[in-house]
C-alpha cells in the first residue's frame, strides 16, 4: 500500500480528534438543553422563593436550595484545609518512599469509591457513633471526606507544577522552607487548587447517596437553625419528587434540576472568576 | 583576610565523588572566577557555600568550609543566616511570576524587615544594579515582561535587601546576547566595591575581563587557583594550559 503524505495524515488526525471532542460535547450539550427546554417553564419568583406545597407538587423548592448550599459551604469548610494541607505535606515534606507512594495510590483509589459507601460511613461514624444524628454537620463532613481524595490529587499536582527553581531561589534568599510554601509554592499553586474546589462543589451539590442517611430530609419546609439540624437538598429533591410522588408535573422535576444545575454553574463561575483572575496575574 | 576557605572538600553524590580535595581561598571584594570543562564540578561547588546541594538527596561531605570565620557545614549552623549572608544569581534569570516591586520586596516580606522603608529599600536595590533609571515608573509591570538581561539585573536586586555579603553567580550571562553580557560584567565590577563575589563560567574571556582570581577545575579536581591574569598568562600546571589554549573542553 502506498504511503499516505504527512499532510494527508494530518489531516485525517485532525479530524478524528475533532470528532472525538465533538462526541464527547453531544451529550453534555444535549443534557442542558433538554432540561432548560423542559424545566425553564416551571422556574418563576414562587419556585424559587418558597417551599413545596401540597405533597410538594406544588410550590417551590427554597428549602432544598437552602439545604444544598449550607451542605457545599460545609463541605468546602472541611475538606479545603484537611485536603490542602494534607496535600502540602505529601508533596513537600514526607520522603519519596513507598508508603508515600502507598498513600498516593490508595488517595487516587478512593476518589473512584462510590458514593453510597461513603454515606453508609458516615452514617456509622458521624450520625450513629459520635451522635450528631441526621444532620447538616454530619452531611457535609461525610461530603468533606468524599472529597478529600479530588482536593488532595488536585492541590498535589499543583504543588507539583510549581517550578523547583521557585522554591529554590526562595531557600536561596534565607526563607524557611515553611516559608517558602507560603509565600511561593502556595500562590502559584492556587489556580490549580481551585480547580480542585470546583470539582468538589460539583459533586457535593449533585451527590444523593452521601447525604441520603447523614442529613437530607424528605420533606422539611423550614430553614435550618443549626448544624444539627436536617434540611433538605436539591438532588435528595428531585430523587425524591421523582420517585415517590405520583402526578407531578414533567415540568417541577425538570425545573429542579435546572435549578441544581444553576446553582453549581453559579457558584463555579464565581471560583472559576477569580482562578482567571489569578492565573492572569502570575504568568511564567 | 580569607572570606571563604575550604580545607580538604570531597563531596559525593551518592557513590559518585563531584569534589576532590578541594582548597581555595576567596579574598573579600575580589572576583573569583571558577572555569573548567562541563560536568567537573563548578556548580556543585558553588552550591557548596551557601548549602544549596542539602536540597539533593544523597549528598555527602568531607573537610572544612569556612565563611567569614563559621564553619559552615557545623551541625550548628543557622541555614537561614548563612543564606541571607551568601547570596546567589542562577544560571536563568528566575524572577518569580510578580511584579518588578514584589520581587526586590521578597526578601523584606521573608525576613520582616522594616516595612515603613519598604520603597526606600526597593529603590535603593534597583539603584545598586543600575535598573532604577529603567524601571522606577514601572515597578509594578510583571518582571517576566522584562528583558531577560534586566530579568538578571532584577534577580541581583533581589538579593540586596537582605544584605549578603557574597554573591555566588553560576553563568549568569549564559542567557543573555553579547551586549547584555557585557553591561552585566560592568555591573559585576561595581558590585565589588560592597560584595565578594565568586563567579562560575563557561566563558574564558569572561573569567579573564572580570576576575581578580581565577580557579580551574578538572573532573572534580582544583587543579590550579592563582590570579587570573598568571592563570591565563604563565599556568603553572599543563592540564591548565591545555584548557585555556583550547586544546580539550
Ligand atoms: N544531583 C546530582 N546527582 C548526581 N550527580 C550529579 C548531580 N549534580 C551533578 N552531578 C554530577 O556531578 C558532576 C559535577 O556537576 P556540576 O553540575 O557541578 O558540573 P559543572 O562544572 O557545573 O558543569 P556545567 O559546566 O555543565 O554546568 C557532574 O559529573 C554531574 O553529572
Ligand atoms: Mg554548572
Amino acid at each position: 500500500m502506498k504511503k499516505l503524505s504527512p499532510k494527508i495524515t494530518q489531516k485525517i488526525v485532525f479530524s478524528l480528534l475533532s470528532l472525538a471532542t465533538l462526541l464527547a460535547m453531544v451529550p453534555v450539550v444535549l443534557i442542558v438543553l433538554i432540561i432548560i427546554k423542559n424545566g425553564l417553564g416551571a422556574i418563576n419568583w414562587e419556585f424559587l422563593t418558597t417551599a413545596p406545597r401540597n405533597g410538594m407538587r406544588e410550590g417551590g423548592i427554597l428549602p432544598a436550595i437552602v439545604g444544598t448550599f449550607c451542605l457545599v459551604t460545609g463541605a468546602v469548610v472541611f475538606a479545603v484545609p484537611v485536603g490542602v494541607f494534607a496535600a502540602i505535606y505529601l508533596n513537600e515534606y514526607a520522603k519519596k518512599n513507598w508508603l508515600t507512594r502507598l498513600i498516593r495510590l490508595a488517595i487516587i483509589n478512593l476518589a473512584g469509591v462510590s458514593s453510597v459507601v461513603y454515606g453508609l460511613f458516615g452514617l456509622g461514624l458521624f450520625v450513629i457513633f459520635l451522635k450528631f444524628g441526621a444532620s447538616i454537620l454530619a452531611g457535609a463532613m461525610t461530603l468533606a471526606i468524599m472529597n478529600l481524595p479530588v482536593i488532595i490529587t488536585a492541590t498535589r499536582e499543583a504543588l507539583a507544577n510549581v517550578p523547583q527553581s521557585f522554591r529554590e531561589v526562595s531557600l536561596s534568599l534565607g526563607a524557611s522552607k515553611w516559608q517558602t510554601i507560603w509565600h511561593v509554592v502556595l500562590p502559584n499553586a492556587i489556580p490549580g487548587i481551585l480547580t480542585g474546589i470546583i470539582l468538589e462543589i460539583s459533586r457535593a451539590a449533585g451527590e444523593t447517596a452521601p447525604i441520603l442517611f447523614t442529613v437530607a430530609a424528605f420533606y422539611l419546609p423550614g430553614f435550618p437553625t443549626s448544624v444539627f439540624d436536617q434540611v433538605m437538598a436539591l438532588p435528595m429533591h428531585l430523587y425524591a419528587i421523582s420517585t415517590q410522588i405520583p402526578n407531578i408535573g414533567l415540568d417541577v422535576r425538570y425545573g429542579t434540576a435546572l435549578v441544581l444545575l444553576g446553582v453549581v454553574l453559579g457558584v463555579n463561575s464565581v471560583v472559576i472568576i477569580i482562578r482567571a483572575r489569578l492565573r492572569r496575574r502570575q504568568k511564567w | 583576610m580569607s572570606i571563604i576557605i575550604t580545607k580538604d572538600l570531597n563531596l559525593y553524590y551518592g557513590n559518585f565523588q563531584a569534589l576532590r580535595e578541594i582548597n581555595l581561598e576567596v579574598q573579600p571584594n575580589k572576583i573569583t572566577a571558577l572555569i573548567g570543562p562541563s560536568g567537573c564540578g563548578k556548580s556543585t561547588l558553588l552550591r557548596v557555600f551557601n548549602r544549596m546541594n542539602d536540597l539533593i538527596e544523597g549528598v555527602r561531605i568531607e573537610g572544612k568550609v569556612i565563611i567569614e570565620d563559621e564553619d559552615v557545614y557545623h551541625p550548628k549552623t543557622d541555614l537561614i543566616k548563612l543564606r541571607k549572608k551568601v547570596g546567589m544569581v542562577f544560571q536563568r534569570p528566575n524572577p518569580f511570576p510578580l511584579s518588578v516591586f514584589e520581587n526586590v520586596a521578597f526578601g523584606l516580606k521573608i525576613h520582616g524587615l522594616s516595612r515603613e522603608r519598604i520603597n526606600e529599600v526597593v529603590e535603593e536595590s534597583l539603584k545598586r544594579v543600575m535598573l532604577w533609571d529603567d524601571l522606577k515608573d514601572k515597578l509594578h509591570t510583571p518582571a517576566l515582561k522584562l528583558s531577560l538581561e534586566q530579568q538578571q539585573r532584577l534577580c541581583i536586586a533581589r538579593l540586596m535587601p537582605v544584605k549578603p555579603d557574597i554573591l555566588l553567580m553560576d553563568e549568569p550571562c549564559s542567557a543573555l546576547d553579547p551586549i547584555a553580557t557585557q553591561r552585566i560584567e560592568e555591573l559585576m565590577h561595581w558590585l565589588k566595591q560592597n560584595y565578594t563575589i565568586v563567579i562560575v563560567t563557561h566563558n574564558m574571556q569572561q573569567a579573564a575581563r572580570v576576575s581578580d582570581e581565577t580557579g580551574f577545575m578538572l573532573l572534580g579536581e582544583l587543579v590550579e587557583f592563582g590570579m587570573t591574569e598568571q592563570i591565563f598568562t604563565t599556568p603553572a600546571k599543563r592540564r591548565t594550559e591545555e584548557y585555556i589554549t583550547g586544546r580539550f573542553g
